[in-house]
């Protein structure tokens, strides 16, 4: 391995982490725009995160050790996905340790051990989130799964470089039936994934509406940094993972220092869109109620098997 | 004499040891004596496997033993590969019987018992011949039998329980006996090799009745939907270790069952078998999984994951099956070898999770998820052990779950981008049979850990549990070893699956890659490696740690209340239980679960607008059970009732029948 591939290797997630913060900024900047308010800076959940980080650290009385490790998990699955995709460049060094079904299954690691974490305290508002966090995780995964499928379809291999490579190759396959499909439903199952609006409201602490807060109410001082951080990281991953599945352009090919430069100012260019377009989004949508979220997961795996059956009779 | 067949017979005079000790001995040394040799005879079965995997294979006759038939082994890799997984999982129980034995559990009966019933299984993975497979078969059942009945006492729980198992078992025996008749009637002689040379000459609708009483008679045995009604019965009713065994290897040894006759004997068939085995699966895994979900009592709860995890064999089965018949058999070896490795996996963190599950009841005197809590900071090793194999059956990275998972998934998304247009459609379905599986697996299993062994006690009980005894921790953290093991390095098994699967799918094998860490099927571009993500993971947490340290940043924690909006009391009654954890779900599933409510109203004598009590009782109940076998029973017993009238005493009508009986029987063999 030369020392190209070493620094794509740290650089990868170094990106993913500085930025992830920043789009939450983005996104909550846009959303008080239109709300008519001026709204914090966009750097503001980095000064959060500082401010957190500074803080006691806090546990509850009964909690045991799976509590204490849950935020180094959380934040761990995420920069072991941030180095496995293309990031940045297709030819990262740890691009065939894992596929997309290994990203999917590190994402459900970190579901799995917030809802532990949120039932450990042993308070009704974490039980409360872990067991409807559980509920949607558990509906969203086939909506995933089919439409990993539909993407992994074209190239017979579900290897994220050699999808990426695919489209880059053949750039109007973009536009087929089964890549729209395919990215509106994982656009739903992202929303669902990542506690956005009509999901999840991510900005109350109302225990009627609220899932992922209710989990980590418990949590204080620099666990709550890193749980903050993990989220928007996930935010932020399932951003990449969309602009680089669908629209690949600008990434880089190999680990030349100029491409790795264009790939970075292209990412950061399409994750700005895409904070952009769920800060428009997330205000014209109202939170629907939790039994009505699995109709919309219903309606985002019918349309991942949509992109199936297109993919092999199209 | 070669290696495999002298492990073998190691194994029977270890068996035999143990069970002539257990009879011998005091009970203060019979638990030690007979968990010792039964667990080192369970090495020597993992051993024979083994060294069968190798290539080795070995046949013995012995004509002496049996009357008329006399005995035939044959050990061959398929078997070797099942062998390896029983061994595996009998030195695990054993171990930990030597604790967990007491009362009625360390009775001469089941002590001498425990050891024949793990022999009885490696007999019936070795034999190659009707009779001896069969004798074997009904000696599996019956020991078994035995171990679940052995706490009789405790209510008759236990006996309906055990009346329910030995129901479905013979009803299962009786469909492999009549599937053996069929296929002997076109074969020379009762071996194996006969029958297979056998089933090549017979009809296409012949050979799909016996395919079809196959899949009956070994699927009641793995607890395939819808004969799995046992499992949920005798599993939480059988000690813990036996649940182990039964659920671990004996479960699995039906899978053997299906794929030596319904594939290995009948050689290759029309493409509907896959299909069935695949709809079977899909249907096994999802009813399996959403009764898991549902459900508070632990052992059943395990039962239940039990039907989802041979559900997902049998997609791995079907699929393959499928493939085979459609031109790709390479791709059908990949699905095989997924299957096999599942079986494997299952086999190990299922184990686990019994065991685990035995020392919790065990210590907190309670079978119920709604009365635990607060188990992982009094038990810790068990509650650490127990976490693994939740975390593994979920099918999380870098634990063996996920490299068998992600094996399935592989064939399955490749077989539907090959296949014919009825494979391009089910694939898909298939996807996401296994895909809903395995979310709702992980809500299942955060629910079983997090309500059982987080939070706080819900009952006595539980608040005054305390470790259990070191040998069923020394078993448990073996098995939660050989979770981590397989899961970073599954390189260790993947010749042996090749090997295996060379068996099943005529010649066809599928190279798992070995040695740089990477798992990849011959058949399928794409690849993980386990061991580097392991890697990466405890990097980044290093990392995360370093920083930590680097920033100064408050690293002693500070042990506070709960925030209880305001007030500052917390009681084991507010927290979420394990009912109230999977409410949503249930509501969202009711049209499958179809929970019963029962809501007791009484009001106040003084005015019917205030209310005295409020009794409210929600229940699910199996839909297999309330709406095919209970009808069943309840006609079987009406007919039954109506032949009495048949029988009214009179001798002169008895000999009438019986002149009858011969005059019908010598017009039927004219």
């Amino acid at each position: 391995m030369n020392a190209a591939k070493i620094v794509v290797l740290a650089l990868q997630p170094a990106v993913v982490v500085v930025s992830a913060p920043l789009m939450t900024g983005v996104v909550r900047k846009v959303q008080a725009r239109l709300e008519g308010r001026v709204g914090a800076p966009v750097v503001q959940p980095w000064r959060d995160l500082r401010k957190l980080w500074r803080k006691e650290r806090i546990a509850p009385e009964h909690s045991s050790w799976l509590f204490a490790v849950t935020p180094l998990v959380l934040v761990a699955s995420c920069i072991v996905i941030a180095i496995i995709a293309p990031v940045l460049t297709l030819a990262g060094p740890m691009s065939r340790a894992g596929d997309l079904f290994t990203v999917v299954s590190l994402f459900l690691v970190a579901t799995v051990f917030l809802a532990l974490a949120g039932l450990d305290p042993g308070t009704a508002f974490g039980g409360m989130g872990s067991s409807r966090e559980m509920t949607i995780a558990a509906l969203a995964e086939p909506t995933l799964l089919v439409a990993i499928f539909a993407l992994s379809s074209r190239v017979a291999s579900t290897n994220l470089s050699e999808i990426v490579h695919a489209t880059l190759d053949q750039p109007r396959t973009v536009l087929s039936v089964q890549s729209v499909f395919a990215l509106v439903a994982l656009a739903i199952a992202t929303i669902a994934e990542c506690a956005r609006l009509p999901v999840d409201n991510p900005r109350t602490h109302l225990e009627l509406t609220m899932v992922h807060e209710a989990m980590v109410l418990e949590y204080a001082g620099p666990d709550l940094a890193l749980i903050e951080l993990a989220a928007s990281l996930r935010l932020a991953l399932f951003g990449v993972l969309l602009a680089n599945l669908f629209v690949p352009w600008g990434i880089a090919r190999g680990v030349a220092v100029g491409a790795v430069a264009v790939a970075l100012v292209a990412l950061l260019l399409k994750l700005a869109v895409l904070a952009v377009a769920l800060g428009v989004f997330e205000t014209f949508t109202p939170k629907v109620r939790l039994f009505r979220v699995p109709e919309l997961l219903a309606l985002s795996f019918v349309v991942a098997f949509l992109a199936v059956i297109a993919a092999v009779f199209l | 004499m070669n290696l495999p067949a002298a492990l073998f017979a190691a194994a029977a005079v270890l068996a035999l040891v143990a069970s002539v000790g257990a009879v011998v001995l005091p009970e203060r040394s019979r638990v030690v004596f007979t968990g010792c040799i039964t667990s080192v005879m369970g090495c020597a079965v993992t051993a024979a496997g083994v060294a069968a995997l190798s290539g080795r294979s070995v046949d013995v006759v012995w004509s002496q033993i049996l009357p008329l038939a006399g005995v035939q082994l044959h050990l061959d890799a398929l078997g070797g590969w099942f062998l390896t997984t029983t061994g595996i999982v009998l030195v695990f129980c054993a171990i930990y019987g030597i604790g967990y034995s007491e009362h009625a559990v360390a009775s001469r009966t089941f002590q001498a018992t425990f050891p024949l019933f793990g022999f009885s299984m490696v007999i019936v993975l070795v034999a190659s011949s009707i009779t001896t497979f069969l004798f074997a078969w009904e000696l599996m059942a019956l020991s078994s039998l035995l171990l679940v009945l052995v706490e009789h006492r405790n209510g008759p729980e236990v006996r309906r329980a055990g009346t329910w198992y030995a129901v479905m078992t013979h009803f299962g025996f009786i469909a492999v006996l009549i599937a053996f008749c069929i296929l002997s009637t076109h074969a020379h002689g009762e071996s194996f090799a006969a029958l297979q040379a056998g089933a090549s000459h017979m009809s296409e609708a012949w050979r799909s009745v016996v395919f079809v009483l196959a899949v009956v008679g070994f699927g009641s045995k793995a607890g395939m939907v819808p004969l799995h009604v046992w499992l949920p019965r005798a599993h939480p009713e059988a000690p813990s270790h036996v649940s182990a065994l039964m659920s671990g290897a004996m479960v699995k040894v039906g899978i053997y069952g299906l794929i030596r006759v319904g594939i290995v004997l009948l050689g290759p068939g029309p493409s509907w078998w896959g299909m069935a085995l695949l709809g079977l699966g899909a249907a096994s895994a999802l009813f399996g999984i959403l009764h898991a979900l549902v459900e508070t009592d632990l052992k059943v709860l395990l039962a239940y994951s039990t039907t989802e995890n041979i559900g997902l064999i049998l997609i791995g089965i079907g699929a393959s099956l499928m493939l085979t018949s459609d031109g790709h058999p390479a791709l059908g070896a990949a699905l095989m070898a997924a299957a096999l490795l599942h079986v494997l996996n299952h086999a190990v963190f299922k184990a686990l999770l019994f065991l685990g599950a035995g020392s919790a009841i065990k210590a907190s005197g309670t079978r119920n998820l709604d009365e635990m809590g607060g188990l992982l900071r009094r038990m810790p090793a068990t509650g650490a052990c127990f976490a693994v194999g939740a975390l593994a059956i979920i099918g999380l990275p870098p634990l063996n779950g996920f490299v068998s998972e992600w094996l399935l998934l592989q064939g399955l998304v490749h077989a539907g981008v090959s296949g014919s247009t009825a494979i391009t459609i089910a694939m898909p379905l298939a996807v996401a049979a296994v895909a809903l599986t395995t979310g709702l697996a992980a809500a299942t299993f955060v629910k079983a850990l997090g309500t059982g062994f987080l939070a706080l006690p819900r009952s006595q009980g539980a608040d005054l549990a305390r470790e259990t005894r070191p040998t069923m921790v020394v078993a448990m953290t073996a098995a939660a070893a050989a979770c981590g093991v397989l899961g970073l390095l599954p390189a260790v098994v993947a010749v042996g699956v090749s090997h295996a699967v060379t068996i099943t799918a005529a010649g066809q094998r599928s190279t798992l890659s070995v040695g740089t860490g990477f798992v990849q099927l011959a058949a399928i571009q794409g690849a993980i490696s386990p061991a580097l993500l392991a890697l990466a993971l405890l990097g980044a947490v290093v990392g995360v740690l370093a920083f930590w340290r680097a920033t100064g940043a408050a690293l002693t924690r500070r042990r506070a209340e709960n925030w209880a909006c305001g007030r500052s009391l917390q009681t084991a009654r507010m927290e979420y239980t394990a009912t109230s954890f999977a409410e949503p779900l249930q509501r969202v599933f009711d049209d499958v679960l179809r929970p019963s409510l029962d809501v007791e109203v009484t009001h106040a004598t003084e005015s019917r607008w205030y209310l005295e009590t409020v009794r409210y009782r929600s229940r699910v109940r199996d839909s297999v059970e309330q709406y095919l076998f209970l009808p069943t029973f309840a006609f079987v017993r009406r007919v039954g009732e109506s032949a009495r009238a048949l029988h009214n005493g009179s001798v002169r009508r008895y000999l009438a029948y019986g002149f009858v009986a011969l005059c019908v029987v010598l017009i039927a063999a004219r």
